[in-house]
């Protein structure tokens, strides 16, 4: 698919918190926000992302609960616990500073170090 | 079962709340998917089967997801067990093949750490066994002490808390009924306090009760005599029973499991020592010499107080004791040993012996496992399909792994489960075997906690062993591949692991068989060996006159009673008696002898010391022992005659340097008696099988009297009449002897046991690894043929002979048997230097067990490859061709 970015190792988790953090959301809800925040570029296979949802469960960053969905269908939701907050702020802090790095190498003109 | 394991694992794990969850969950999404695909404008059906195709491999993210909310080990355990036992049902006959081969192994396996851990591993059912040590001489490793000299080392020693000893004795027990042949332990007065044991009724009697020789009228009963004789009566203690005619009260009840120091014996009462005069006529407690009263003397070592120090100390006062008593005490240095099995006489070749057992039913259980490992392997080839479907639908490798793990550990479970209940079974009939029916065999076999968990740890250990076998070709198998085309082929020509496994399990089973054939003939030929004497056709009845009332005076006449009443039973060739009957009862008692010049009559100057029995005029007759110059005794070599005895080869050479110059040679007995050699026999076997040439002296019954009494009777008749005649006989002289009737072949069993128990334990496993290495090879020759079939058709079909056809299927397996058996003979030739000390006259070095070993390793061969040479034979090209 064009335009579609290839998912790195450890930014699924990323991700879904931050989809997460913007409201509360259903499994296939997270996938639409992630598509639609991104653009489209960034597409989550349906399947990977039920285990990572049960791992962030497990780990204490997200809470579940059953509610209805807007279309009323039983979906289970996730949000944000307290602890999912602030890892989410040290890895977007995290990841920036990585971002910025890459960002910088990638600039280098030669002649220039 | 798997239902309550089930509910078990349930308050384990969320299991089934956490699955039905994320099912409804998954469910959502797919609904929430064709939803918006609805939208987009297609039908319901259609949005929901576009819906289910996008979200692709559902088992495969169920597995991850519940994987990752963790909490899930026992729920995967309980599935792969049901899985395991619904594939194990669905083979029975794998399965049971490989049950039962890990029944007999594991089972073979228990029975042997059973031993290994009653007889060597465990420490003496008594407190503090660490510390207990007995006192061994260091040379020969007897035991026994002179009850003077047991007092000065227990009074003058700085090692030990304390030192008992004991002696062990047959005694004659009424209580209200017929006297019964019983044993007892005549035992120091501090022999419970030292020991730290406490009584299970009543009390037990102290050193502070001796007053003296016969001061002490108490017995003490084991729990075992408790039970047996008394039925548990709780108001035992008190009553008044008679010991070799002798009243005695019943002072208390040993607790149960306690059967004096000395594995393999268990005594029917304890009596004090002091009274061993009263009851026995002894006249050794005042006695110093070095064969001394007791069997045995031990004790705990003080704290700190290392074995070599203490018998150092024990050094000192003996060379202390050596210069007081000159003439009657001989220092001989001391070691200190476990009392259980007489410190090293019996330890150590019951340890080499044991141990060496363990090791090859260890083998077996290896080999074992390097079977079931082809068959697993070869059945996860068969599997391969499953396999691969489960590993494409989106199986991890690591949980298929898991799945055929289970299964092997399940299979080895219930292998182990059956085999200890077996071993159970056998031990428990061990541990109340009596083979000899005059001696009481204790062996404290009885399955332990420890025997269990030993048997269920090798259990799983082989499980995981041959499980872990088929490992590799899982995780090479490629899923896609083997579902297209069926399971890859291609034989191996190097050697793989399966060949290396089963040339080490052949070599195993050669060993086995190769040390069974080794003790096997050297029983037969010590059954055979010339012993000195002739027990066959010979019947032994004997009496402890002096437990019937018989003393001094009364004995002989007594005796030749005896003798008479004997000779007229009709085919009675030979009636003698003897004090001590060679190869029956262990010890004979030993003497030391003065050459006719020595007047210092102290120990250290003795010229020989030989065994001593005391017999009757025509005792060589009628045991068979050849007379081979001057004469036997006669009726009239008596008190009033001069002094005469008859001795063997080897004591006329040690005493008078050769036989002829023995004859009529004079010399004195300890006591200074000069005395006439009057006849040369032949030497024998006295003590044990495997003794080297002791010297032996014969006196006679009429110039030194003895109360035990042997009567040997040598006949033609069958062994049963005679004894009932002899009985008979008896009875009519003395109803309330108590005598007791066996032949000599019978009575030389417990010479013949160690032997006999080699050969059986050896025999037994190495029937176990026979079978093993014929399945072994069967399974390869038969993999072997079934793998060319086709080729084998076509060869056929192409005119190749019967001889080519064979060749081509049956070299490997029998070029690797050959290799095996090889290495299993060498193995087994080595070993069997370890069988030499518990089998008389075990060697390899024998044409008939080497020739043995190579027909039975080929009967496997052949055996196990009739079979598939069968099939290979009759490979049909036209069948096999319409087949593909």
């Amino acid at each position: 698919m064009p335009g579609e970015a290839q998912l790195l190792q450890g930014t699924l988790d990323l991700l879904i918190l931050k989809a997460v953090s913007l409201g509360r959301l259903h499994g296939y809800g997270i996938l639409l926000r992630i598509g639609q925040i991104s653009g489209q570029a960034l597409l989550v296979e349906q399947g990977a992302l039920y285990p990572a949802l049960f791992r962030l469960v497990r780990q204490g960053l997200l809470k579940a609960s059953w509610g209805t969905s807007e279309n009323n269908r039983r979906a289970k939701f996730y949000e944000l616990t307290a602890t999912g907050r602030s890892r989410l702020r040290a890895e977007t802090a995290g990841w920036n500073r990585l971002a910025t790095a890459i960002a910088s190498v990638l600039a280098a003109q030669p002649g220039e170090a | 079962m798997l239902g309550r394991l089930r509910s078990l694992m349930a308050r384990f794990a969320p299991g089934d709340r956490l699955e039905h969850e994320l099912d409804e969950e998954l469910r959502a999404h797919v609904a929430l998917r064709a939803d918006d695909l609805e939208r987009t404008g297609l039908t319901r059906p259609e949005a929901e089967r576009r819906a289910r195709i996008e979200f692709g491999g559902h088992l495969k993210f169920k597995e991850e997801a519940r994987a990752s909310a963790g909490g899930v080990f026992w729920e995967t355990v309980v599935q792969d067990l049901r899985f395991a036992s619904r594939m194990l049902r669905k083979s029975r006959s794998f399965t049971g093949v490989a049950v039962f081969t890990l029944a007999l192994t594991i089972g073979a396996n228990a029975v042997v750490f059973a031993a290994l851990n009653a007889f060597i591993l465990r420490p003496l059912n008594v407190p503090r066994a660490e510390s207990l040590y007995s006192i061994h001489r260091a040379k020969g490793n007897s035991a026994n002490q002179s009850y003077p000299d047991y007092l000065d080392l227990r009074d003058r020693n700085r090692s030990f808390e304390d030192i008992a000893g004991y002696d062990i004795m047959e005694a004659g027990l009424e209580a209200g009924d017929e006297p019964s042949r019983t044993w007892a332990l005549a035992v120091t007065g501090n022999y419970f306090d030292a020991l730290g044991i406490q009584p299970f009724r009543g009390r037990f009697f102290h050193a502070s009760d001796e007053h003296g020789p016969d001061s002490v009228p108490y017995i003490v009963l084991s729990h075992a005599c408790w039970h047996a004789r008394f039925h548990d009566d709780p108001g035992v203690v008190g009553r008044v029973v008679r010991v070799n005619k002798q009243p005695f009260t019943v002072l208390g009840v040993a607790p149960q499991g306690f059967n004096g120091t000395l594995l393999f014996f268990g005594p029917d009462f304890f009596v004090p020592i002091v009274d061993k005069h009263q009851l026995w006529g002894s006249k050794e407690m005042e006695q110093r010499n070095q064969r001394g009263m007791l069997f045995m003397i031990f004790g705990h070592l003080k704290p700190g107080v290392t074995p070599k120090q203490a018998a150092a100390d024990l050094d000192a006062i003996s060379v202390a004791l050596e210069k007081a008593y000159p003439s009657e005490h001989q220092h001989l240095p001391l070691k200190l040993e476990r009392p259980s099995l007489y410190g090293e006489f019996l330890g150590g070749p019951m340890r080499a012996f044991l141990t060496g057992l363990m090791l090859l039913s260890t083998l077996i259980l290896l080999a074992a496992c390097a079977n079931l490992g082809s068959l697993f392997a070869a059945r996860a080839a068969d599997r391969s399909r499953e396999l691969a479907l489960r590993l494409a639908l989106g199986a991890g490798r690591g949980r298929v792994l898991r799945q055929l793990f289970t299964e092997a550990v399940l299979v080895s479970l219930l292998g182990g489960a059956l085999g200890l209940a077996g071993s159970i079974v056998l031990l428990r009939w061990l541990a109340s075997w009596q083979p000899f029916p005059r001696f009481p065999l204790n062996l404290p076999l009885n399955p332990d906690a420890t025997v269990a968990v030993a048997a269920l740890l090798l259990a799983v250990a082989s499980g995981l062993l041959f499980g872990a076998v088929p490992v590799r070709q899982v995780l090479r198998t490629d899923p896609y591949a083997v579902i297209k085309s069926g399971p890859t082929s291609g034989v191996g020509r190097r050697l793989s692991v399966r060949d290396v496994l089963l040339v080490a399990q052949i070599a195993i089973c050669a060993l086995l068989v190769t040390s069974s054939f080794v003790a096997v003939r050297g029983l037969v030929r010590s059954l055979h060996s010339p012993y000195g004497f002739e027990p066959s056709g010979r019947m032994l009845a004997s009496a402890e006159l002096e437990m019937a009332g018989y003393r001094g005076e009364t004995l002989l006449p007594m005796q030749r009673r005896m003798v008479d009443a004997m000779g007229t039973i009709p085919g009675v060739r030979a009636v003698g008696t003897t004090d001590c009957v060679p190869l029956s009862q262990g010890d004979v008692p030993g003497t030391y002898v003065f050459q006719q010049e020595t007047t210092d009559l102290k120990r250290a100057n003795a010229v020989a010391l030989p065994l001593q029995m005391v017999i009757s005029p025509d005792y060589f007759r009628a045991a068979g022992v050849r007379l081979l110059l001057g004469r036997a005794f006669s009726w009239h070599d008596d008190k009033d005659a001069p002094q005469v005895a008859v001795v063997n080869q080897e004591l006329a050479r040690q005493l008078f340097g050769s036989e002829a110059r023995a004859l009529g040679g004079i010399f004195k007995q300890r006591d200074g008696t000069p005395t006439q050699v009057v006849g040369i026999v032949e030497d024998g076997k006295y003590e044990n099988l495997t003794e080297s040439t002791q010297p032996a002296l014969y006196l006679p019954v009429m110039q030194t009297p003895a109360s035990m009494t042997w009567v040997v009777v040598d006949s033609d008749l069958p062994p049963v009449d005679v004894a009932a005649a002899m009985r008979l006989r008896l009875r009519e002289l003395d109803p309330g002897l108590p005598a007791f009737i066996q032949s000599w072949t019978g009575a030389m069993g417990l010479s013949l046991f160690p032997s006999r128990v080699a050969a059986v334990a050896l025999g037994v496993l190495g029937a176990i690894a026979a079978l093993l290495s014929l399945t072994g090879v069967f399974g390869l020759a038969a993999y072997a043929v079934s793998r060319r079939l086709k080729e084998l058709g076509i060869r056929i079909a192409l005119g190749a002979t019967k001889r080519e056809i064979l060749q081509a299927t049956l070299s490997r397996p029998f070029r690797l048997l050959a290799l095996g058996s090889a290495a299993g003979l060498v193995l087994g030739v080595l070993a069997s230097t370890v069988l030499s000390a518990v089998v008389y006259q075990a060697t390899p070095r024998d044409p008939l067990v080497l020739a043995g070993v190579v027909v039975v390793m080929l009967l496997v061969g052949l055996l196990a490859t009739w079979i598939p040479a069968q099939r290979a034979l009759s490979a049909d090209p036209l069948a096999l061709l319409r087949e593909e």
